[in-house]
């Protein structure tokens, strides 16, 4: 019983870690760059749910609705003003400016509002969790809801990536962005998109991300940013699928290190565990080969 | 070829003009008859919330102290950021001296006080710490005193408090470790307990960023733990106290000083705390006279309640007002005469009454000698045990 | 195609043959700013111009130097992104305290106490350096980068449960996981995530910039040896360089290698200069400020780093006047600066109004001067 306990509790956290990594690894596949203050979005998208339903009065879904709206417009702001500029001169340069937006947000969040935590109200408050064997598990609403979530944005990225026009452009820019050029398709248009999905992504995976583990300080993203970032390489950067599995299998391993090894040196497991993976598998478990043009 | 050397004269210019930058507002401007204290702290990054509390505490104090006496001794305040970095604090310390500083209010955390400590013996400034609490702060630093507990002595009085009041329980931990104040407790504590004849039954940890406690409350629940102590801050304890709910899990929560705030958090429901127990020099919900207008003010001022740092904060720059008076200073000496009129007083029989304690005194460490009082949180409020 | 990679090659044999003029003058300028500013800065600090918060800066700027010429070894000479630099910039800090800690006693003379302890950290570091390389460095890019910055992670967790101290004959003992019992806390070396306290202060000014200095020295020369054109080579075409029969996992596990040791002793440098020194130092965001300091100075380009890092430590400082807003107009000077500094736009632009205010313009058409500086992007 108690293994099954830690094994939810892995896949509620682990779904946390997919969502965020499903934005990383969009934006990784279009872009070759690794947007590392995507992990701030998600906590400002927890802020504004917050501001929404405590001030505002909103419903708890109305709030997560803002919050998805303002980080998609925040996302292709940023792009816009900050990442687009540098477009083509080499992944660092725009690396080093995603970790000045990543500054930013935090900063701009501390201004607003304040370094005191804020207590999230959960955006299931009121449902009752599940009791199942004679009490002795316990299956939170949070983490039902992170869950399905999880599988299903990764089931209608899938679909939009393989099915509609949109997505097959974003997947020819992702290929060769030049060729993609020539061939008619918008690239500012494609990026902006990807952009636009991967921030409001950010936005739900805050939401839930709070509602589960309530406490939001500006530096809440940070840490899930990383984690995410791991599961997304883990499973394969710039694969749908691989970064749902990423994020799984991460927590899982992070919440059964802490469970049964130890609790001081569970992020020395994760992380020891990303990288004999990456031993194994050069480019992650779902990532693609890349031949060498010579 | 010509190319790389302009290039480098204006590089060169640009740090000219930086360094311009960083040099300049360096005058001095002690001896114009007030006294200057500086406050260092955390007012950026993941411990901002303590930093601004502090820098919030002693601004109060400072105003109130300039309002009561327009025509005697004025102190002019300047706060300093330091990220919680060692590095940054020396940083901001070395700033606060070149403008003038002569007593020191911080820093905030305990390592940068740390650092700190050992510049301030180097140039004798007077320092006094609101809430660096690990006794590497004050270690063989004569002018070093601290206002807060020191960690040691919160572990020896939780296992005390415990050992008294809850001798049958099953005590387990959960404790952050790597965090200076959370396994400073942790470690005297353990060894208090264990010193008492009891076992720790289960010692959960975790590290900054973590969230889910779910692996760890289920250790202790299945070690049949019924009371967990908590010596980390208040953040982190919200994330505990909301999933042992959440898994119905109820067992008695026992904190430290750092557990204060936990009420006032926005949002937060305050029946996940119900019964929670703290040991704390502060409660903004204390009924005595000089808190409660203590805490009226910091509201009307900052839109919060003050947690237990700026309660400190406050308590310091009274303590070296005092302290100032008592030893008859002239606010235009300089720095190394009033840190030696200073430490006469606090390592003497100088007494300072706040709203954290009575009658403070300083034992040879440079450690606050004060009773803690433990609360139980009852109804949404605490309640004095 | 067989061809096209024998072009390559000898194009770049030819080039490497001209540069022999552009290394000298590259070690010209880098040296220059290192005894310029050690000129300047021990001027100001006399003349009492320089206040003592950018005094107190000196030995942090010459170790984030140190660093940043360090990492440009692995990033901008061999190619490679890494994100774990604090990892060994760690590991030379700790074995740093530890050792003169131990030597305290036995050796009162400091700089000698400084020399063995940097020696030690550079050797503890490389074999770090030299234990994550072997395995990783078969990986491309950003798993590359992503496994460093797990080793960087993997390092400080690992601090967190070390524990040192010395026993009543002065020998070091060494604990897991737990305080050790029956020590003094005075006589504490490293406690967990407290880390080291009650270091004495041996790091000076003269000492900082001599070690960077010798960074410089090294990094220099291996740039301009035959490893280090090999390590160019294939960074610029790893299947060209390996087509002539470079070994490239030995050349980029050298320069891994070297660049982890000098990590080792700036981390030991920086670890001498505070009295305390907590693990917490070491994360991600110091293995970032690092990288930052890299890019900013021009990927590759050793004395462009050497300035951004020590611009880049002041700058914070230098912002203080802004209180509330000093680290969201730090994060906007960054953007901004990396927009202006990499955009080929305004790149173009600030360069054409550069050459028209320029006292030095020359009337040459000859734009074709250094742009040898940037590799360009290889297919």
């Amino acid at each position: 019983m108690n293994f099954l306990t830690n094994l939810i509790s892995g896949l509620s956290l682990g779904s946390v870690y997919a969502i965020i990594a499903l934005g990383y690894t969009m934006v990784y596949g279009i872009s070759k760059m690794l947007n590392f203050a995507h992990g701030d979005i998600i906590m400002i998208g927890g802020y504004m749910s917050f501001i929404m339903s405590m001030y505002v009065g909103m419903n708890g879904w109305l709030a997560l609705l803002v919050a998805i709206v303002i980080c998609t417009i925040l996302g292709i702001t940023i792009e816009r003003l900050a990442y687009r500029p540098l477009r083509g001169t080499g992944s660092l340069a725009v690396l080093i400016t995603a970790i000045g937006v990543s500054y930013f947000l935090q900063n701009i969040a501390l201004l607003i509002w304040g370094a005191n935590p804020k207590m999230f109200t959960s955006l299931f408050k009121g449902m009752s969790p599940i009791h199942a064997a004679g009490g002795k598990l316990t299956i939170t609403p949070e983490s039902i809801f992170t869950i399905l979530a999880n599988i299903v944005i990764m089931l209608c990225l899938t679909l939009f990536v393989s099915k509609t026009k949109a997505g097959k452009a974003m997947r020819a820019v992702s290929e060769d962005n030049g060729a993609a050029q020539l061939m008619g398709i918008n690239v500012n248009q494609s990026i902006s998109l990807t952009f636009a999905i991967g921030s409001g992504l950010a936005a739900v995976a805050g939401v839930l991300m709070c509602s589960a583990y309530p406490v939001l300080i500006p530096t809440t993203g940070a840490m899930p940013g990383i984690k995410a970032f791991t599961a997304a390489v883990f499973g394969g950067i710039g694969s749908i699928p691989g970064a749902m599995i990423g994020g799984l299998i991460l927590g899982i391993i992070e919440i059964f290190s802490r469970a049964y090894i130890s609790t001081e040196l569970a992020d020395a497991i994760v992380f020891g565990c990303l990288i004999l993976v990456l031993l194994v598998r050069p480019t992650g478990l779902l990532g693609k080969k890349v031949h060498e043009k010579v | 070829m010509k190319k790389t050397w302009t290039k480098a004269l204006a590089v060169a210019l640009s740090c000219m003009m930086a360094f311009a930058l960083a040099a300049c507002g360096g005058g001095s401007s002690a001896g114009d008859g007030k006294l200057h204290i500086g406050v260092i702290g955390p007012f950026t990054g993941g411990a901002a919330l303590y930093g601004n509390a502090v820098k919030n505490g002693a601004e109060l104090a400072v105003n109130e102290i300039n309002a009561a006496n327009a025509d005697g001794l004025q102190i002019v305040m300047e706060s300093q950021d330091d990220e919680h970095d060692a590095e940054k604090s020396v940083n901001a310390y070395n700033k606060l001296l070149d403008d003038g500083m002569q007593v020191l209010v911080g820093p905030t955390t305990s390592t940068p006080a740390a650092a700190v400590a050992t510049e301030c013996e180097k140039n004798q400034t007077f320092m006094l710490t609101p809430s660096g609490s690990s006794p590497d702060v004050t270690a063989e630093h004569g002018n070093v005193f601290q206002l807060c507990f020191s960690d040691p002595n919160q572990g020896i009085a939780s296992a005390d408090y415990m050992a008294e009041n809850f001798a049958d329980a099953k005590v387990g931990v959960i404790y952050k470790n790597d965090d200076n104040y959370s396994t400073g407790i942790f470690n005297k504590f353990k060894a208090e307990w264990e010193a008492k004849g009891k076992k720790v039954e289960a010692e959960e940890t975790f590290t900054d960023g973590v969230t889910d406690f779910s692996a760890q409350l289920n250790s202790l629940k299945n070690a049949g733990v019924d009371l967990v102590f908590l010596p980390i801050y208040y953040d982190a304890a919200s994330n505990i106290l909301t999933q042992a709910d959440k898994m119905g899990y109820a067992p008695k929560f026992f904190g430290c000083d750092g557990m204060d705030g936990i009420l006032s958090m926005e949002g937060f429901d305050t029946s996940l705390a119900e019964g929670l127990m703290l040991l704390t020099p502060f409660t903004p919900y204390s009924e005595d006279a000089k808190s409660k207008a203590f805490t009226e003010a910091y509201q009307e001022a900052y839109g919060e309640l003050p947690i237990q740092f700026a309660a400190d904060a406050y308590d310091c720059v009274y303590a070296i007002y005092d302290a100032f008076n008592k030893a008859g200073l002239d606010p235009n000496a300089d720095m190394a005469e009033i840190c030696e009129a200073l430490v006469g007083q606090f390592a003497g029989d100088f007494t300072a009454s706040g709203i954290t304690a009575e009658e403070m005194k300083w034992n040879e460490k440079g450690e606050v000698e004060k009773t803690p009082k433990v609360c139980e949180i009852q109804d949404g409020k605490y309640i004095e045990k | 195609m067989a061809e096209r990679i024998l072009k390559s090659v000898s194009v770049r044999a030819l080039k490497g043959a001209k540069r022999g003029g552009q290394y000298r003058k590259e070690a010209m300028i880098a040296y220059g700013i290192l005894i310029a500013g050690y000129i300047l800065l021990q001027l100001g600090a006399a003349t009492g111009i320089i206040g003592r918060n950018l005094q107190g800066q000196f030995v942090p700027i010459c170790v984030y130097m140190a660093l940043a010429i360090s990492l440009n070894l692995v990033v901008g000479i061999s190619g490679e992104l890494s994100l774990g630099h604090a990892g060994f910039m760690a590991a030379g800090a700790f074995t740093g305290v530890v050792v003169t800690r131990v030597l305290e006693k036995s050796l009162s003379f400091a700089p000698a106490r400084l020399i063995i302890a940097l020696i030690a950290a550079a050797l503890v570091a490389a074999l770090a350096g030299f234990i994550i390389g072997i395995p990783i460095l078969g990986l491309r890019g950003d798993y590359l980068a992503i496994v460093t910055l797990a080793f960087g992670e993997i390092i400080r967790n690992f601090m967190n449960v070390i524990y040192f101290g010395l026993n009543e004959k002065g020998h070091l003992v060494f604990s897991f996981n737990h305080a050790i019992d029956g020590i003094e806390d005075a006589n504490r070396v490293i406690t967990g995530p407290i880390g080291a306290t009650g270091t004495t202060q041996i790091a000076t000014f003269t000492g900082a910039m001599l070690l960077t200095a010798f960074t410089l020295f090294v990094v220099l020369n291996i740039k301009n040896s035959k490893q280090g054109r090999a390590i160019m080579a294939i960074r610029d075409n790893r299947i060209a360089g390996e087509s002539i029969g470079l070994d490239v996992k030995k050349y980029k596990l050298m320069a891994f290698v070297v660049s982890a040791a000098l990590a080792g002793m700036a981390g030991c440098m920086f670890g001498q200069n505070y009295s305390t020194l907590a693990p917490v130092k070491f994360n991600f965001n110091t293995s970032v400020l690092i990288l930052v300091f890299v890019v900013l100075g021009g990927i590759g380009n050793i004395w462009g780093s050497m300035i951004a890092a020590a611009l880049l430590t002041i700058l914070p400082e230098a912002l203080r006047q802004f209180s509330d807003y000093r680290m969201l107009t730090y994060a906007v000077v960054l953007i901004v600066v990396m927009i202006c500094t990499y955009n080929p736009a305004i790149k173009a632009r600030i360069g054409a109004v550069w050459s028209k205010i320029n006292p030095f313009r020359k009337r040459s058409k000859d734009n074709s001067g250094s742009s040898g500086k940037k590799g360009k992007e290889a297919a």
